[in-house]
């Protein structure tokens, strides 16, 4: 009773706690130095989405739809027609991404690993408009960053 | 004497002397914000702004830049005049309390805009009068969160100032001078003759009501983010704001020179030996400001922001009575043991 009384008069819990923090002063700081420095990142990041391509330069998209049938916020849209080698593409595949939630699912559906999302969550823009990505803009971003992609794809595959 | 050395002349002096206050005032008000940012980050294991300027040195003046074109809002129901008027005054009376303090001396006198002989009594004054911009901003915004924050605001530093008041007592005790150059002067002979040390218990009271008077963490109930928003000046945005934040801050360094001059010695060095006393006194003061500024941003990494009964419970039934007891005691040791300056020769 005595004890606490002098402690509370010479504001011993105030001394205690501001020495507490006078050591944190000096300790490491902890910040990532964004964007000069960057945090690891998994490599089931789930970022901006890519088409890809074989190494032959083909690109993967069947127009299966599986993607845009999954999509739980109907972001994908995809008309397609044969070509005129008979095979079956896409001629249109727009993703909105102001729609789109990164849950990965289009990733999850593809069967031939067409889609994907890549580890790029860099892309803001100015304007709404650019966030409509079309066929062009995701070919684009797969040719880009295909060697991440690819590292990633090898590195999680194992868990699949 | 002409027109020109009666008038203009010491016009264009007193100016002069202004600007030579003001000047590096709101130069350090801009560096005091950055070593806030800078001290609470470090406390918190952050690095805080480091991307403008060397050291983010010239952030502070950056967010000034931008404080300056915004666009300023007035709200539909306020009242235009008031609500534009106290910004004005809170930051003009930050400014005009730093008439009186002292900023160095030599064999000419003593460097102060104005050596009034009851420099103490008008700094008093003036930082009371401070509520008033506090009031005027909280009613005139017609807002409640901005009238919560202006009644809590008022009277918390009408409170604290009454401990404020006694405290000051003891140290005129010690000193015998309502001057302020006096009281630096009183103090000394190195820093065990400042008031600090016999005045111990006082000088923590004091600088505790200078931060409940300055609306500082841990007292910082005017402006409570969590439940007000932003206090008395949620509805300010732009220039007056920054006036207001300037004033503020103004006002933290002030509180922190009037510590240093009643506590800590003024513009006096640390010890009375030729090379220290070489470095003028400013720069001194500047030092102990800086320290006690120190503090000042320590506490509000520390301490979390107290109720308001116990900010209340403090004010009146802690702190006023210490303080109340503390001026009989000194006074009573000091006529006791005769040493009450000029009591020898009054007797």
């Amino acid at each position: 009773m005595m004890l606490k009384a002098v402690r509370s008069f010479l504001l011993w819990e105030m001394v205690v706690g501001h020495w507490k923090t006078l050591t944190y002063l000096f300790r490491l700081k902890v910040t990532i130095n964004y964007p000069y420095e960057k945090g690891p990142l998994s490599p089931r990041f789930r970022g901006e989405h890519a088409l890809r391509r074989y190494s032959n330069g083909e690109e993967r998209c069947i127009a299966c739809k599986l993607c845009e049938a999954i999509c739980p916020a109907q972001a994908i849209t995809i008309e397609a027609e044969p070509r005129d080698d008979g095979s079956r593409r896409t001629t249109r595949y727009d993703i909105d991404m102001t729609k789109c939630i990164y849950c990965g699912f289009c990733q999850e559906a593809c069967p031939v690993d067409a889609i994907v999302e890549g580890p790029n969550f860099e892309f803001a823009t100015e304007t709404r408009e650019e966030l409509m990505y079309n066929k062009e803009k995701l070919l684009a971003n797969g040719d880009r960053w295909e060697t991440e992609i690819a590292q990633a794809l090898a590195a999680d595959a194992p868990y699949r | 004497m002409g027109f020109w050395e009666g008038y203009v002349l010491p016009a264009a002096i007193l100016i002069g002397w202004i600007l030579v206050i003001t000047v590096p005032l709101m130069i350090g008000m801009a560096l005091m914000t950055w070593f806030e940012r800078k001290v609470l980050a470090a406390m918190m294991l952050r690095k805080g702004p480091n991307v403008v300027g060397p050291f983010g040195l010239l952030q502070p003046f950056a967010d000034g830049l931008k404080l300056l074109m915004k666009e300023t809002v007035i709200p539909s129901g306020a009242n235009r005049a008031v609500f534009l008027f106290a910004p004005i005054l809170t930051f003009t009376l930050a400014l005009v309390a730093w008439a009186v303090i002292p900023l160095g001396q030599s064999e000419s006198g003593i460097w102060v805009l104005s050596n009034i002989n009851v420099g103490v009594l008008y700094i008093f004054a003036i930082s009371s009068l401070g509520v008033y911009g506090i009031i005027m901003a909280g009613w005139a915004s017609n807002s409640r969160y901005a009238f919560l924050g202006s009644l809590r605001s008022a009277a918390q530093m009408v409170s604290y100032e009454v401990s404020i008041g006694f405290v000051i007592i003891t140290v005129l005790l010690a000193a015998g001078s309502l001057n302020l150059s006096e009281i630096v002067l009183a103090q000394k002979g190195g820093f065990w003759n400042w008031h600090w040390i016999p005045l111990a218990p006082m000088f923590i009271i004091f600088f505790i009501s200078a931060l409940a008077e300055t609306n500082r963490h841990p007292f910082d109930l005017p402006e409570a983010e969590a439940e007000l928003v932003a206090g008395y000046f949620v509805e300010y945005s732009a220039f007056p704001f920054a006036l207001f934040f300037l004033g503020e801050y103004i006002n933290m360094i002030m509180m922190s020179g009037i510590t240093v001059v009643l506590f800590m010695g003024g513009w006096l060095p640390p010890l009375d030996v030729a090379w220290l006393n070489w470095i003028p006194g400013p720069i001194w003061l500047a030092l102990k400001v800086a320290m006690l500024l120190f503090v000042f941003v320590w506490v509000r990494a520390t301490l979390p922001r107290y109720r308001y009964d116990q900010l209340m419970r403090l004010g009146w039934k802690v702190f006023l009575p210490i303080s109340l007891a503390a001026v009989v005691v000194y006074a009573g040791i000091m006529l006791y043991a005769g040493w009450l300056p000029g009591w020898r020769e009054a007797r």
